[in-house]
C-alpha cells in the first residue's frame, strides 16, 4: 500500500469582503477569513478510491482543489509520490498536471461550448505537446470509446450531448493524459437518478481497467458509499471522521456523521417508518470565524462543556483504520448514549 | 381516505415550438384525496412539474395548449375565468417550488410577501396581517419570528427561506399545497428538518400535499401514495407500500434498482436503465419506454399500454384506483422478469 | 446605509481629483502646446502672453501651476476668458446653467414617462402585434439624431407651416427664464423637450422591455402569480420594481450627462444658451478656459449622478447595502 498524495495541516483561508488593492494572498491579511479548509491532514493510497462527504460549506471542493494545486495553499504542504508540491511555480507544476486531472459538477459548464468535442478531449494531449495529429487523433477516439460514447461523433459540439454523455465526454478529456489521480468533484449529483447509475458504474469500470486512483467528492452519502473504499467526513474545514466505507455507516463514530446517515432519506417505507431519524437543529454554520473547541459542538445533542472549550484531535477508534475526532465518541449502534 | 379533493383527467399539455410540437404531458390521470400526500416521481422531463403548474394554471406560455380536465372541489380549473383562478390560487392550493434563494422577491420583506398572499385573499388590516405573518413563520420554526418578519430574504439561510416560503404558501390554509422538489436544493440534514416540518405541519393543517421529486426516498419517508412519470405519462401508481414492494413497470424497477442506497449491502454494480429518456419532440407510437426496456417485445412498440389495475385486463371503471400501471407484459411475466433483475443485481 | 454614503462621497472626491489632474494634464502638458498661448485666444500680444504666464504660475513647478489652476477654478473662481475680452467664466457657466437644467429636467419627465408607459406596453402586448410595432417606433426614435430630428422640427415649426394654427404659438428660437415669463418659457421648450426625449424614450424603452421579459421569468415572479395575485399587481409590484433598479440606474446615468453639458447639440439647434451651447461657443473659438470650466463641471456632474444613483441603486435593492 503506497501513498499517492498526502496532505499535511493543509490550511486554505479566503478573506472576506473588499480587498483594497492588492492583497490576494492566501488570506494572511488581517480581518475576517473563510476558514475553508482548516487543518486537514489526510493520504490518499495508490488505487483507491477516497470519498469525501459532507454538506456545503464543509470545504470538501476546496480540499479537493488544494490538492491538485488548483489553489495555493495558505499553510501546510501536499506531497504528490512523496514529492512535495505545496511550494511548486506554475510552471513547475505543469508536468505533474499530467497525473492529477479533474473531473467537474456541471457537465454543461465544464465543457466549452464554443469547441467540437473532439478538441475539448484533444485539448490536454496539445497542451502538453503528447504526439502528433494522427496520434492525437487515434487517442481521442480511443478515449470517447472508453467512455461508452461512439468516436463518430467526435466532430460534434456539447449542446447536441445530454447531461450523462457530456459528463463523459468531461471523463475522457480528464483521462488523455493517463493520470494516476482523478478528482472528481460532485460529478454525478447534477444528473438524473437513471443516469448517475451509468456514470457511476463507469467510474468504476475505468478504475479497473486503468488502475485508476480517486478521490470522489459528493454530498450524496449513497453515492460515495457505493464508489469509495474509504470515507472521510467534513465539517466546517475539518475533518471528522475517515474509516473504511462500510465501518463508517455500520459503525459511525462521529455524531455529526451518525446524524447525516440518519438524515439520509432510504428509500424502503417501512424501514424508513421504524427507525428513529436524527434530525439536527440549526443551519450549517458559515465557515467565517467558526465556533472554538469542536465545531459541531452547537449542533451535537451530545455536547458537553468540554466539547465547547477544547477541540478533538482526530485519532484511532475502534482500530487503526478509523478515525474520528470527537470527545464523546458513539460507542457500538446499539447503545444510545445520553 | 376521504373524497377526491383533485381529479386530473387525461390531461395533456403541448408546447409549439420553432423544433416542432412539444409534448410535455401526455394524457395523464390520477386523484389526490383529502388529507392525502401524493408523491409525483420521475427524472427531468418526465412532465411532473408541468402537470402541477397547469393544474394551477401557471403556464402561461402563448405556444402551450392543454386539453383534459381538472376539477378541484367540483369545479373544473382549467374552464375557470382568469379572475377566479387567481381565488383558487394562493388560497385553495398553494405551491411552493424548488429554490428558495430565487423564489423570493429579493426587494422586499418577507413578512410584507406573507401579508401580500393574506390581503389579496382575505379582507385583513395590515397590522393583522403582520401579526398572522409572524404566527406562521413562528409555526415553521423560524427562531425570533417579531424581528425576522422584516428581514430579507438575502437575510436567511438556504433552509430558513424554504421554511418562508413554505409560511407563505400555508398563510391562508389551502386544501392542497404542491411542493415542487421542496428539497432537492437543500443540505441533507437541512432536507431532514423541512421533511419533518411538512410531516408536523401536514398534521395541523390537514392539507393534501403533492410532492414532485426524483427521489425516491424523500418519497418513501413523506407519501401515501406514489405515482410515477416517465416521458409525459404515468407509468404506474398505487400507496407507497405497493410501489416499493411490488412494483410492476419496469421502469420502477430500473428507478429503484439504480439508487445507490445506504441501507443493504452495497452490489457490485448499480443497476442502470441504459439509454437515455426519449425526446418530447418525437414521442414513440407504443410505450415511450420501449426502446430501454430489458422485457420489451412486438407489441410495446405498437400500442400505447394503457394504466390499468394488473389483475383486470379489462376495466370496468374509467378511472380504477388501486395499483395501476401501463405495461403489457402479464402479472406473471412481470414477476418473473423483476426476479431475473434482482438476482442479477446481487452477483 | 450612513456607512455606504460616507463611503461613496469619499470616492466622489477621490475620483473628481484625477480627473482635475487629467484635465489639467491634457490642456497644460500636451508636448508642443504652450498653455500661455492656448488660453491667450487668437493673437494675443506679447504683454498679454507675460500676463498669464505670471497668473497661471506658467513658470513655476509642476504641482504649484497645478495647485493654482485648482484655486482659480473652485475657490477663487476668477477665471477668465481671454478672447472673450476677459470675461469671467463662472459666471457665465451660472447664467447658462438654468436654460439646461430647465431644458433636461422636462425633458427627462417626458421620457421617463414615456418609455415607461411603452415599454410596459410592449411586454404586456407581447405576442401581439403591437410589442414589435412600438418596438420599430423606439429604434426609429433613436435612430433620429438629435440635432437633424431639432432642425425639422425648426423648419416645420419656426417656417413651413408656423402660419398655422397648429405651430402658431412657437416663439423664436432661444430661452426664456422661467421666472421672467412662465407661459414663454414652457412654449419655448416644449419643441426642444420632445426633441431630446425621443431618443431616450426609444431607448429605455427597449431596454425596459427587456427587462421586464427577463424578470418575468424570474422564480419570484411565478411565485407572486401563484399567491394568487392580480396579473396587474405581479406587474407593477414586482416585475416593474425590480427592472426600475436597472432603468433607474441607466437614467442617473444619462441624465448626469445632459446636465453636465451633453445636451449639447440640442441648445445649438434650438438655440437655448445653456451649458452646452456655452461648450459649443468656445470649442469654436478655441477659449481655452471656458472648455477646461465646462469640462470640469460637466464631470462634476457626471460624478455627482454616479454617487447618486449609487445610493439609489442601495435603496431599491436590500442585497446590495449589506457589501
Amino acid at each position: 500500500m503506497t501513498v499517492l498524495l498526502r496532505a499535511s495541516n493543509v490550511q486554505k483561508y479566503f478573506p472576506v469582503g473588499r480587498q483594497m488593492l492588492g492583497r490576494a494572498s492566501g488570506g494572511r491579511s488581517s480581518g475576517p477569513r473563510v476558514r475553508a479548509v482548516d487543518d486537514v491532514s489526510i493520504e490518499v493510497r495508490t488505487g483507491e478510491t477516497l470519498g469525501l462527504v459532507g454538506e456545503s460549506g464543509c470545504g470538501k471542493s476546496t480540499l479537493g482543489r488544494c490538492l491538485v494545486r488548483l489553489h495555493t495553499l495558505t499553510s501546510g504542504s501536499v506531497s504528490f509520490e512523496g514529492h512535495d508540491i505545496s511550494g511548486l511555480s506554475r510552471r513547475e507544476l505543469r508536468p505533474l498536471r499530467r497525473e492529477m486531472q479533474m473531473v467537474f459538477q456541471d457537465p454543461y459548464a465544464s465543457l466549452n461550448p464554443r469547441k467540437r468535442v473532439g478538441t475539448i478531449i484533444a485539448g490536454p494531449l496539445r497542451i502538453h505537446r503528447q504526439g502528433n495529429r494522427t496520434q492525437v487523433r487515434d487517442r481521442v477516439a480511443e478515449l470517447l470509446e472508453l467512455v461508452g460514447l461512439s468516436p463518430e461523433h467526435v466532430n460534434r459540439y456539447p449542446h447536441e450531448f445530454s447531461g450523462g454523455q457530456r459528463q463523459r465526454i468531461g471523463v475522457a478529456r480528464a483521462l488523455a493524459l493517463r493520470p494516476k489521480l482523478i478528482i472528481a468533484d460532485e460529478p454525478v449529483s447534477a444528473l438524473d437518478v437513471s443516469i448517475r447509475a451509468q456514470v457511476i458504474n463507469l467510474f468504476d469500470d475505468l478504475q479497473d481497467e486503468l488502475g485508476l486512483t480517486y478521490i470522489f467528492i459528493a454530498h450524496d452519502l449513497g453515492v460515495v458509499r457505493h464508489v469509495s473504499d474509504r470515507i472521510a467526513v467534513m465539517y466546517l474545514g475539518k475533518i471528522v471522521e475517515i474509516a473504511p466505507a462500510e465501518d463508517l455507516l455500520a459503525r459511525p463514530v462521529h455524531p455529526y456523521t451518525e446524524a447525516l446517515l440518519s438524515a439520509v432519506p432510504v428509500p424502503d417505507p417501512e424501514l424508513s417508518a421504524r427507525r428513529e431519524q436524527i434530525v439536527l437543529e440549526g443551519d450549517v454554520p458559515s465557515p467565517v470565524e467558526p465556533p472554538a473547541g469542536c465545531r459541531f459542538a452547537p449542533r451535537c445533542r451530545y455536547a458537553t462543556e468540554i466539547c465547547a472549550a477544547e477541540e478533538p484531535p482526530l485519532v484511532p477508534h475502534r482500530g487503526p483504520g478509523h478515525l474520528a475526532a470527537c470527545h464523546h465518541p458513539l460507542g457500538p449502534p446499539q447503545m444510545t448514549t445520553a | 381516505m376521504g373524497e377526491p379533493l383533485l381529479e386530473v383527467r387525461d390531461l395533456h399539455v403541448t408546447f409549439h415550438t420553432e423544433d416542432g410540437v412539444v409534448r410535455a404531458v401526455n394524457g395523464v390521470s390520477f386523484d389526490v384525496s383529502e388529507g392525502e400526500t401524493l408523491g409525483i416521481v420521475g427524472e427531468s422531463g418526465s412532465g411532473k412539474s408541468v402537470t402541477m403548474m397547469s393544474v394551477m394554471r401557471l403556464i402561461l406560455d402563448p405556444n402551450a395548449q392543454f386539453t383534459g380536465e381538472v376539477i378541484y372541489k367540483g369545479r373544473d380549473l382549467m374552464k375557470l375565468s382568469k379572475r377566479t383562478i387567481r381565488e383558487v390560487r394562493g388560497a385553495e392550493i398553494a405551491m411552493i417550488f424548488q429554490d428558495p434563494m430565487t423564489s423570493l422577491n429579493p426587494v422586499y420583506r418577507v413578512g410584507w410577501q406573507i401579508a401580500e398572499q393574506i390581503r389579496a385573499h382575505e379582507q385583513v388590516s395590515a397590522h393583522a396581517a403582520r401579526v398572522r405573518a409572524i404566527e406562521l413563520l413562528a409555526s415553521v420554526g423560524i427562531p425570533n419570528p417579531e424581528q425576522r418578519v422584516d428581514d430579507y430574504p438575502h437575510q436567511f439561510s438556504g433552509g430558513m427561506r424554504q421554511r418562508v416560503m413554505i409560511a407563505l404558501a400555508l398563510s391562508c390554509s389551502p386544501s392542497l399545497l404542491i411542493a415542487d422538489e421542496p428539497t432537492t436544493a437543500l443540505d441533507v440534514t437541512i432536507q431532514a428538518q423541512i421533511l419533518r416540518l411538512i410531516k408536523k405541519l401536514r398534521e395541523e393543517f390537514g392539507s393534501a400535499i403533492v410532492l414532485i421529486t426524483h427521489d425516491m426516498g424523500v418519497v418513501a419517508d413523506v407519501a401515501d401514495r406514489v405515482a410515477v412519470m416517465y416521458a409525459g405519462r404515468l407509468v404506474e401508481q398505487g400507496t407507497k407500500h405497493e410501489i416499493f414492494n411490488d412494483p410492476q413497470h419496469p421502469y420502477t424497477w430500473g428507478l429503484l434498482g439504480s439508487i445507490a442506497r445506504l441501507d443493504g449491502p452495497r452490489p457490485r454494480r448499480l443497476a442502470t436503465i441504459p439509454g437515455t429518456p426519449p425526446s418530447l419532440l418525437s414521442l414513440p407510437d407504443g410505450c415511450a419506454f420501449a426502446q430501454r426496456c430489458a422485457c420489451r417485445f412486438e407489441r410495446c412498440f405498437t400500442e400505447l399500454p394503457p394504466l390499468l389495475s394488473r389483475d383486470t385486463l379489462l376495466s370496468r371503471d374509467p378511472m380504477p384506483n388501486g395499483h395501476l400501471d401501463a405495461c403489457h407484459l402479464t402479472s406473471a411475466e412481470k414477476r418473473a422478469h423483476r426476479a431475473a433483475s434482482l438476482a442479477k443485481e446481487r452477483t | 446605509m450612513t456607512g455606504f454614503i460616507l463611503r461613496r462621497t469619499l470616492w466622489t472626491v477621490l475620483v473628481m481629483f484625477v480627473i482635475t489632474l487629467l484635465v489639467f494634464v491634457i490642456f497644460f502638458k500636451t508636448p508642443g502646446i504652450d498653455p500661455a498661448r492656448s488660453l491667450a485666444g487668437r493673437n494675443p500680444s506679447p504683454q498679454v502672453l507675460a500676463e498669464i504666464r505670471h497668473q497661471f504660475g506658467l513658470d513655476r513647478p509642476f504641482p504649484v501651476q497645478y495647485l493654482v489652476m485648482m484655486k482659480k477654478l473652485f475657490v477663487t473662481r476668477d477665471l477668465v476668458s481671454y478672447s472673450n475680452q476677459g470675461q469671467q467664466v463662472f459666471p457665465e457657466i451660472v447664467a447658462a446653467a438654468p436654460a439646461t437644467l430647465s431644458l433636461v429636467f422636462g425633458a427627462a419627465v417626458i421620457w421617463v414617462v414615456a418609455a415607461i408607459g411603452m415599454g410596459v406596453a410592449a411586454a404586456v402586448l407581447r405576442g401581439t402585434i403591437f410589442d414589435p410595432l412600438l418596438m420599430i417606433i423606439a429604434l426609429i426614435g433613436i435612430s433620429m439624431p438629435v440635432f437633424w430630428l431639432g432642425e425639422v422640427a425648426n423648419l416645420i415649426t419656426q417656417s413651413k407651416l408656423h402660419g398655422t394654427p397648429l405651430f402658431s404659438w412657437v416663439p423664436p428660437l432661444g430661452y426664456t427664464p422661467l421666472t421672467q415669463n412662465p407661459v414663454l418659457w414652457f412654449e419655448g421648450l416644449i419643441i426642444p423637450w420632445i426633441t431630446l426625449s425621443v431618443l431616450y424614450i426609444g431607448l429605455y424603452a427597449r431596454v425596459l422591455r427587456a427587462s421586464l421579459i427577463e424578470i418575468g421569468n424570474e422564480d419570484y415572479v411565478r411565485t407572486a402569480r401563484a399567491k394568487g395575485l392580480t396579473e396587474q399587481r405581479v406587474l407593477i409590484r414586482h416585475t416593474l420594481r425590480t427592472s426600475m433598479i436597472t432603468f433607474v440606474s441607466l437614467f442617473g446615468l444619462d441624465f448626469g450627462v445632459l446636465v453636465g453639458g451633453g445636451a449639447l447639440l440640442a441648445e445649438v439647434v434650438f438655440g437655448i444658451h445653456g451649458v452646452g451651447y456655452l461648450t459649443y461657443q468656445s470649442l469654436s473659438n478655441l477659449d481655452l478656459p471656458v472648455i477646461m470650466a465646462t469640462v470640469v463641471y460637466g464631470a462634476f456632474f457626471i460624478v455627482l449622478a454616479n454617487t447618486l444613483i449609487d445610493v439609489a441603486y442601495a435603496w431599491l435593492d436590500p442585497q446590495v447595502r449589506i457589501s
